[in-house]
């Protein structure tokens, strides 16, 4: 709490070197502001950005290493109290250097103004390179999206080989903590979670395609502005609800019923079947293929339409002879994109999906996916360095790649096509 | 064909055959356009389902059954030496006291499990509530007090008519007796269904009918405030930089690159992410929403870009060079004449924004906001849950009290989300302006 004060307080003395710098250039420019080269504000930020800025970059860098510092210069628990003096130490030294360097800096910047300084400037400039920084973000998230899986499977791969990883049968993740433990032979064979995600994917597909691109097609050639303008938004609810809620909705409903359905005329059906989690996924997917297509079947050219009516094709024809046809490799591509969402996609299948490893085809047996995995392998307290939880980090670097292809094979696809008709 | 038909000298045909394919096609007409109302008839057949079904099992979760019950504050139970002292009281047996109470109310009741089913006819939160109004009031010791209490999640179950009153006795969890004793209270007017203010104003519980979301929400607000706070202006200025100024080369297209394929990452990968980059590299505390809102921030910065940037293209040139032709500088241009101008569309864009991030709690799971989690977080470094992790861990618990309240808690989830949306349209409405 001392630190938020400490923020509180160099935000206060920043403002104060504002209004500083502001007098401070009228002072140099005798109050006539036509002998300053910049507007007397730029003058208050130039001397606020020299106070703040160099004192809070410290401050973040300090904050941002100091307990991995301290916990280095502790030994192992020895002492809480020497970590707790170190700390306060540690702030109270920060306190003081921040502070110092505000004040000084600030102070320094407001001796130095001269009435043909070049404030705008060097402000504006200052100001592009934050705008820099900001759009950078992205690289860095990305950077540290790969780094950090990477590393961390590499430390995987180290004891178990890739090999037996992609290739492997078996997936028993429990390492065994005792010699004559049963059922924790520690196997870490990945190809049941991609089998049982291709599974899931597969059956939400099979939902969401055919209902997605048959509305947008009705939508988009059929239906009349009222219409489309009541159904569409609706539709597109169904892209708004948070996937825990279609978890819940899976497992509460949709599970039992397909049991019981499945009871009725004589089929044994898991009660957390991969067919529910599909299913729901599909629910989930609908409106992503809806829209995607939409967009795509708007996109083809009304001379093409007007082509084939003047051979005399009626609507549907002219859709499924002329229209489809043009459209379909924009139509993959955000089948693929839609794909790559249903793979990635988490809390459906943690909630619905089961948690054993089974290699199967068939829908009505329960499956695990890749995301279900990697959640259980990390929810809770563990080491960090047990193969039991690298192992999670593995399963995000296959999850993360395969979308990745997925991604930039879809936009590359719908690109080409845009450009087509463009 | 034609000749085929001139040939036998019947002139009907030719017609007839083009008539006999033309209804043909007419009918696959017809089928084609039954197969799109069809598609978007299940498309709406699947939300009502979803909506109904959700609506169906939570609506009772916003009433809870109370009971009243008369306590006498026994001094010898909870102050034996009668000093009065805060630490006393606070440490002393008031579950003995309720039990106490409930003896007294049935004194037919003797054998020793019985006993224990009577008991069960009340909350655990019962006993908290007559040791909050004793620390409050210490006088009332010695004293008969008239209190409502929340009954036990099984008899509020029982009460709602979710148990089924004719089943075998062994199939349900509450039993004849106790059915008989809250049929006796019932026509004592003793027992009676209220507003469910705990459901609103407490944190999570082992106990369905003292578990509340009052911390889940609080958590999710922490949460949204920093992303909101870290988001909005890095967002912002990412798109002011590539539509008002980055020059066209690899550097700019790399970004391009890195945001659309940040925007179709799964969710959990950011999750991975946040546990290996600010958890165990700088050491951010597990749990917290700072680091909830920082991942959340990384997730939601693609969707803030994206919008601004569309919202930044719609200003028309003109502006832009009106104020230029006027003296501003390029940075000039963009604060003072650019940035107002697209300002709605990019609220929209952020309000968007954070309604996904509202809702996400895969990414969530990982950095450890999944805890049980009892207390109110009072800040964005307490350890704390979010409303959608509050319903993944109560669609988990096994008791059918939880199952309408994880419903309950989805409507409110829901109603914040549609409010959001709601507003990101109303302000697309009010400010959309056409040049």
């Amino acid at each position: 709490m001392q630190l938020s004060i400490l923020v509180i307080v160099l935000l206060a003395l920043s403002s104060m070197a504002f209004y500083m710098g502001k007098k401070r250039a009228f002072q140099v420019a005798q109050g006539k502001i036509r002998n300053l080269h910049s507007l007397p504000a730029y003058y208050g930020l130039y001397t606020a950005i020299w106070c703040g800025i160099p004192a809070l970059i410290i401050f973040g860098v300090w904050i941002a290493f100091e307990p991995a510092l301290i916990t280095h210069l502790v030994d192992l628990r020895a002492a809480a109290d020497h970590y707790l003096d170190l700390v306060s130490t540690s702030h109270a030294a920060l306190t003081i250097v921040v502070l110092s360097l505000a004040i000084g800096a600030g102070a320094f910047t407001l001796t130095r103004i001269r009435a043909q300084q070049r404030a705008r400037n060097t402000v504006e400039s200052i100001l592009t390179a934050i705008l820099i920084f900001c759009s950078s973000v992205a690289i860095l998230t990305t950077l540290g999206i790969v780094l950090s899986v990477l590393f961390e499977s590499i430390r995987f791969f180290q004891e178990i080989p890739i090999s037996s990883f992609l290739f492997g049968l078996e997936w028993s993740p429990q390492t065994a903590i005792r010699e004559d433990q049963v059922g924790s032979s520690g196997a870490f064979g990945a190809v049941p979670l991609f089998a049982g995600t291709m599974l899931i994917s597969f059956i939400a597909m099979l939902v969401a395609v055919p209902i997605g691109l048959l509305s947008a097609i009705y939508l988009s050639e059929y239906s009349g502005p009222k219409f489309r303008a009541i159904a569409k938004p609706l539709l597109e609810i169904l892209a708004g609800i948070p996937t825990v809620v279609y978890g819940f909705f899976a497992a509460l409903i949709v599970a039992p019923a397909i049991r019981d359905a499945g009871g009725f005329i004589g089929l044994d059906v898991a009660s957390e079947s991969a067919l529910a989690a599909g299913l729901v996924m599909g629910i989930m997917i609908i409106p992503f293929v809806s829209s995607l297509s939409d967009d795509v079947i708007n996109a083809v050219p009304q001379s093409m339409r007007d082509g084939a009516y003047g051979l005399g094709a009626t609507q549907a024809e002219t859709i499924r002879k002329v229209i489809f046809p043009a459209a379909l490799p924009g139509i993959v591509g955000g089948v693929l994109l839609a794909v790559s969402r249903a793979i990635g996609e988490t809390m459906i299948v943690v909630m619905a999906a089961g948690l054993s490893a089974n290699l199967t085809a068939n829908p009505l047996e329960a499956v695990t996916t890749v995301t279900v995995q990697i959640v259980t392998l990390l929810t809770g307290d563990q080491e960090f360095d047990s193969a039991k939880t690298l192992a999670a980090f593995a399963l995000g670097l296959m999850l993360f790649v395969t979308t990745l292809v997925l991604n930039v094979i879809a936009l590359h696809v719908v690109r080409k096509y845009r450009e087509q008709y463009e | 064909m034609s000749n085929t038909a001139s040939k036998s000298g019947n002139k009907a045909r030719t017609i007839d055959i083009v008539y006999a394919g033309l209804r043909k096609r007419k009918a696959a007409e017809r089928r084609f356009q039954l197969y799109g109302k069809l598609a978007i008839g299940l498309g709406l057949l699947f939300l009502s389902l979803l909506f109904g079904s959700i609506v169906a099992n939570g609506y009772t979760a916003f009433v809870q059954t109370y009971m009243q019950i008369e306590v006498y504050i026994d001094p010898d139970r909870i102050d034996p030496e009668g000093k009065r002292e805060v630490k006393e009281l606070s440490r002393a047996d008031y579950g003995g006291l309720v039990k106490a109470t409930l003896r007294d109310m049935f004194p037919e009741v003797q054998s020793r499990r019985e006993k224990r089913q009577l008991y069960r006819l009340v909350s655990t939160g019962a006993s908290y509530q007559i040791r909050e109004q004793v620390l409050q009031n210490p006088d009332l010791i010695g004293q008969k007090i008239s209190l409502w209490v929340p009954a036990d999640d099984e008899i509020d179950m029982l009460m709602k008519g979710h148990i089924d009153r004719k089943s075998a006795e062994e199939d349900r969890r509450v039993k004849d007796n106790q059915i008989a004793w809250v049929d006796r209270l019932l026509s004592e007017g003793r027992i009676e269904k209220r507003f469910n203010t705990i459901f609103f104003t407490a944190g999570d519980s082992r106990d369905p009918e003292l578990a509340g979301i009052w911390g889940a929400a609080s958590g999710s607000f922490f949460t949204l405030i920093v992303t909101l706070l870290l988001s909005f202006p890095i967002g912002v200025a990412a798109a002011v930089y590539l539509e008002e100024f980055a020059p066209r080369n690899k550097f700019t297209d790399l970004i391009e690159v890195n945001i659309n394929n940040l925007a179709a990452v799964p969710s959990i990968v950011f999750g991975l992410l946040g546990l290996a980059v600010f958890i165990n590299f700088f050491g951010m505390p597990r749990s917290a929403p700072i680091v909830g809102g920082l991942v959340l921030t990384l997730m939601t910065l693609p969707t803030i870009i994206i919008a601004s940037r569309a919202a930044l293209k719609s200003v028309p040139p003109s502006i832009r060079e009106a104020a230029l032709g006027i003296g501003a500088s390029p940075m000039q241009t963009v604060i003072y004449h650019v940035l107002p101008l697209a300002m709605p569309g990019m609220l929209t864009g952020t309000i968007i924004g954070m309604a996904q991030a509202l809702g996400e709690s895969a990414p969530l799971l990982m950095i450890g906001m999944v805890a049980f989690i009892v207390d109110i977080p009072q800040g964005a470094f307490d350890p704390s849950t979010v409303l959608p992790v509050q319903i993944y861990l109560w669609a988990d618990s096994p008791e059918r009290a939880f199952v309408e309240r994880t419903s309950a808690a989805i409507m409110v989830l829901l109603g914040f989300l549609i409010t959001m949306n709601a507003l990101a349209v109303m302000l697309r409405k009010r400010f959309e302006r056409r040049w």
